[in-house]
């Protein structure tokens, strides 16, 4: 199969006829090169709120690009992001931060010199307010904005399951745990859309089976919209109600998990064909 | 065994917040402010206040400023000798201009001019980080240096180039000029570090300290959860540079009384205070502490035991002091990189546990 047949694929699994009032970021012919190298090439898809959306496709296929895309860390050169019905051009990472969008990270970037409650805290920076003044003597509106907060990182430590490394700083906590913590930071931010890097790459079973019933809570208990990419098959179709697969910076196919693993293209991607 | 927290319950988030959690850690700090304000004057004289006690404060909050920068935010900065300047000559300049100002008041705003520049320097942060960064707060240092030096406005076209500072006082007690009493001296800078060190502390362990912590440990993500790379890195020179530049006006002011900028405030004093951070612990207000006293107290210390006690000549056990601190700075980086104030902590944990470590 050829480039252009791959590409034709996609229309079979076009899912743009829903109503936009129900997207909350649609993504229209996105392309993104570094200097001569196309990391992703005219690609649109679009996550509803409250969906859980998988991105998949082999390495170098564009998957993390599509969410530094996302957020704000690259600025695609041609297309459109439309974001709750706004069409956006260029966007700073923190104003993403601001419009509600979190994320976690493929290789864990955790605040490694400061302690888990901190990291979280750190996830709450935007919606405390208070200014240098009263940050310095920590008194009146200060002290209640942080024990405010505090009470509300408290509830995600609760909620995650790490009360006891509440006080570890988190360089010394094991590789599935620092996950779940940068889970936690995110979900501070109290996002509307919640992209996860990778959230069970390096894990045992165990940590997995964890780790997806803290994303099914969190979809289902905060209403979080999720995009998430993942290796593991197993995993994305059992949580994903929809996924997008790439390949060389191209979509190859956009559907329900069933719908997707049936696809030729797909099944092409992952193993190969022969010339 | 007389060292942990057995029993101490937090009922509130505002007592789990504090800054020392831990009864027997609060005792110790109401001792030495106790010694610091009560007992200290006992023992006052000339020697004691400006060759020990007053250079220890003001290099302490110094340290404090740069552990800002340098600690907390990670930003690397040679240029702390050239904002302490830039507090003393603003000082110097306002003192001379104003001669009613309290000189509290000439402090604070020394400290805040020097924010201003210390913000102008802090520009090139944004796009440059790590050694390219420190090589870049070196012109502030050599062209600060050069500029009190060239444009004799700053100096009051005095003949000698040099400033000296006139007697000022502060709440009615005269703390700067030849006739100030060293008690006044002391006192006013120790209220001073103890104020700007609690306001340093509550800043740090908010929302501002956290941005700053997160800028240092890993930037990209800082700024995917909404903190504003400009405005931490700017506000960390900003509070940085005002410490400095409170520290430049007391070092001035207070315990030199005359500075000529070459010598005052060369590149080898930035280095001092860089040493100072680096060894009592990046990223902890008592490393400040612990290292300027590490620096400064301990030559003295050294310079007393060899030529008192061993009778050594005064030039040998210059030299050897310098080997004995250069050795033990060598050391210590190697037993533990993160400074005294990490050896404390251990030490602290270890002692929880005592005697039964298992």
């Amino acid at each position: 199969m050829n480039m252009h047949s791959s590409v034709n694929s996609t229309t079979a699994f076009d899912t743009s006829s829903q109503s936009d009032q129900d997207v909350l970021i649609s993504l229209d012919h996105v392309s993104l090169s570094f200097g001569g190298v196309k990391a992703i090439s005219d690609i649109s898809f679009n996550i509803k709120k409250g969906e859980i959306r998988a991105i998949i496709g082999p390495n170098g296929a564009g998957k993390t690009s599509m969410l530094n895309v996302i957020n704000g860390f690259y600025h695609p050169q041609e297309g459109t992001i439309t974001w709750r019905g706004k069409v956006r051009r260029k966007m700073k990472p923190y104003e993403a931060a601001s419009n509600g969008i979190a994320r976690t990270f493929q290789n864990v970037a955790l605040f490694k010199g400061m302690s888990t409650l901190d990291n979280i805290m750190t996830g709450r920076g935007l919606k405390m307010k208070t200014n240098f003044f009263w940050q310095c003597l920590r008194v009146g509106p200060a002290l209640k904005e942080e024990i405010a907060n505090r009470e509300k990182v408290e509830e995600i430590i609760e909620f995650l399951e790490i009360q006891h490394i509440r006080r570890t700083p988190v360089g010394r906590l094991p590789y599935g745990l620092q996950k779940r913590v940068e889970l936690a930071r995110a979900l501070a931010m109290e996002p509307e859309l919640l992209l996860l890097d990778e959230p069970m790459a390096g894990m045992n079973i165990e940590e997995k089976t964890d780790m997806s019933r803290f994303i099914l809570d969190v979809n289902d208990q905060y209403g979080t919209t999720i995009a998430l990419i993942e290796h593991d098959m197993g995993v994305v179709m059992d949580l994903s109600d929809r996924v997008v697969v790439l390949d060389y910076g191209r979509k190859i196919a956009d559907g329900a998990p069933k719908e997707v693993q049936s696809s030729q293209a797909v099944i092409d991607a992952y193993l190969g064909v022969s010339h | 065994m007389f060292y942990r927290e057995t029993g101490q319950f937090k009922t509130n988030y505002a007592d789990d917040q504090a800054i020392f959690p831990i009864a027997q850690d609060r005792w110790g700090i109401y001792i030495i402010l106790g010694l610091a304000f009560l007992a200290a004057p006992l023992i006052m004289d000339d020697y004691w206040g400006n060759a020990i006690l007053i250079p220890f404060l003001i290099y302490s909050l110094i340290a404090l400023g740069l552990n800002i920068l340098v600690g907390y935010c990670g930003q690397i900065s040679l240029g702390t000798a050239a904002f302490m300047a830039v507090g003393s000559y603003a000082s110097f300049k306002l003192m001379t201009s104003f001669p009613g100002l309290d000189f509290t008041i000439v402090v604070i705003l020394s400290g805040l001019m020097t924010a201003l520049v210390g913000m102008m320097f802090g520009l090139p942060s944004l796009r440059i980080k790590g050694f390219y960064l420190a090589v870049a707060t070196l012109a502030a240092q050599f062209f600060l240096i050069w500029l009190f030096n060239k444009v004799e406005w700053f100096y009051n076209y005095s003949a000698t180039g040099q400033i000296s500072a006139p007697e000022r006082t502060a709440f009615m007690f005269p703390v700067t000029g030849p006739s100030a009493s060293v008690l006044y001296k002391y006192y006013f800078c120790l209220c001073i570090v103890v104020i700007t060190a609690l306001a340093t502390k509550n800043v740090v362990r908010g929302r501002i300290g956290r941005s700053w912590m997160a800028i240092r440990d890993m930037d990209i993500a800082a700024e995917l959860i909404g903190v504003r790379p400009v405005y931490a890195k700017l506000s960390a020179f900003a509070f940085s540079s005002f410490l400095i530049g409170m520290g430049g006006a007391l070092y001035f002011g207070v315990w030199l009384g005359a500075a000529e900028p070459t010598e005052a405030f060369g590149i080898d004093q930035s280095f001092q205070i860089l040493f100072m951070v680096i060894i009592g612990g990046l990223g902890s207000i008592l490393g400040a502490f612990l290292g300027a006293g590490f620096l400064w107290l301990l030559p003295i210390v050294l310079k007393n035991f060899m030529v008192d006690m061993l009778g050594l000549s005064t030039a040998f056990s210059e030299h050897m002091q310098v080997i004995i601190v250069g050795a033990l700075i060598i050391i210590f980086l190697i037993v533990e990189p993160h400074g005294l104030a990490r050896l404390w902590q251990i030490l602290k944990e270890k002692m929880r546990l005592w005697p039964f470590p298992h």
